[in-house]
């Protein structure tokens, strides 16, 4: 059965029968419920923020900056528009990938190899943090304030340094949260229970940060 | 609480025994690097109007169900707990309904009343020593 999921039919069946019986509604360790309880709260904060976003745009009569232009970089020479972000967006994609592996070691109890994963995913994260801070003091340099920047509505400098700046925040809990569970794992802290099912729940929250900045790419880099 | 857990009947579906072949992480990887580099090249390319908007969303919500459903594991998961997941987000649905409605009024009161303008003129950005100063000096 694994690598499978039902049927239509077959969910119908399991959504009445988990809900109706007096017992546990969600099979799955308690850890994963409350991560996602709390994924799901965290949505409805970035969605805020993108609603908001959406509202300003939509509403200031002044020019919206070009963010292809905003955010171009002169590299050998040529200057190649929003070519920073995109470096970023595959860093993000590749930590995803490397978290994905990371989950599915743990399914085999490979506890070195969930180390090295989730390291690397964590250097992926932190990287892109880097890269983050740089594009910060960049455009900082450049004169984007919170009320105010060079190329048209203020309001772009409010909703990139909220935005990018609470997703960047999460990034850098994702690095910390990744080093004290993959320190954890290898020092054996889950090997008594022989539970590793800690480590889904750390991929979660880090899918989660990637796919904020799919929405995030796309509607304030790309729009 | 773990070990007192009731053993459900003949159900593959419990979280933690899944174990999906390597294959389908490896083929989502790649799907949203591709997917992502489409994105980008939307932008490089500077398509403009529905083509763009069209495109754009059609990759990240392509680039969104994979993560969601792959890698965050979902479309292996019961139904009660995907419906817990991706029901309430729902909601959202009509706040952004109501804030494009709202825009679209505040937006007409601000040209109407307020004499703004109803289409400026953008700017193109230029990255200089000049653009930075000149924002120093105006605030």
């Amino acid at each position: 059965m694994s690598g499978q999921s039902l049927t239509l039919s077959q969910h119908a069946g399991t959504i009445v029968e988990d809900w109706a019986g007096d017992k546990e509604t969600f099979h799955v360790p308690w850890g994963k419920v409350m991560m996602w309880i709390f994924l799901v709260s965290d949505t409805f904060i970035f969605s805020c923020f993108l609603v908001g976003y959406m509202k300003v745009r939509r509403t200031t009569t002044e020019p919206w900056p070009y963010p292809s232009e905003v955010f171009a970089l002169e590299l050998f020479g040529v200057n190649i528009p929003l070519i920073l972000i995109a470096i970023m967006t595959f860093i993000l994609i590749t930590s995803s990938g490397t978290m994905a592996l990371a989950v599915r070691a743990a399914q085999h109890n490979d506890k070195k190899n969930v180390f090295i994963l989730m390291a690397i995913t964590a250097a992926f994260g932190a990287s892109f943090v880097g890269m983050q801070a740089f594009e910060w003091s960049k455009l900082i340099a450049e004169g984007v304030r919170p009320w105010g920047n060079p190329w048209g509505a203020p309001q772009f400098g409010s909703v990139f340094f909220m935005v990018t700046g609470f997703h960047g925040l999460h990034v850098s809990c994702g690095v910390i949260y990744l080093l004290v569970i993959a320190t954890k794992i290898l020092k054996g802290h889950y090997d008594k229970k022989g539970d590793y099912s800690i480590v889904e729940i750390t991929g979660l929250y880090w899918h989660f940060v990637d796919l904020v900045w799919v929405f995030i790419f796309a509607f304030f880099y790309l729009w | 609480m773990e070990n007192v857990q009731i053993q459900q009947p003949a159900e593959a579906h419990e979280s933690g025994d899944q174990e999906h072949p390597i294959g389908i992480y490896l083929k989502v990887w790649i799907l949203l690097f591709v997917l992502s580099f489409f994105s980008y090249m939307v932008d490089y390319f500077d398509f403009q109007g529905m083509l763009r908007w069209t495109l754009i969303i059609i990759f990240m919500f392509l680039k969104a169900g994979f993560i969601v459903a792959v890698f965050m594991h979902v479309m292996w998961e019961r139904m009660a707990l995907i419906t817990a997941i991706l029901g309430p987000p729902l909601l959202l649905l009509f706040l952004i309904g109501f804030m494009i409605s709202e825009g679209f009024y505040v937006f007409g009161t601000r040209v109407d009343y307020m004499g703004r303008p109803a289409a400026a003129e953008r700017v193109h950005v230029t990255h200089g020593e000049e653009a930075g100063h000149e924002a120093e000096g105006g605030h």
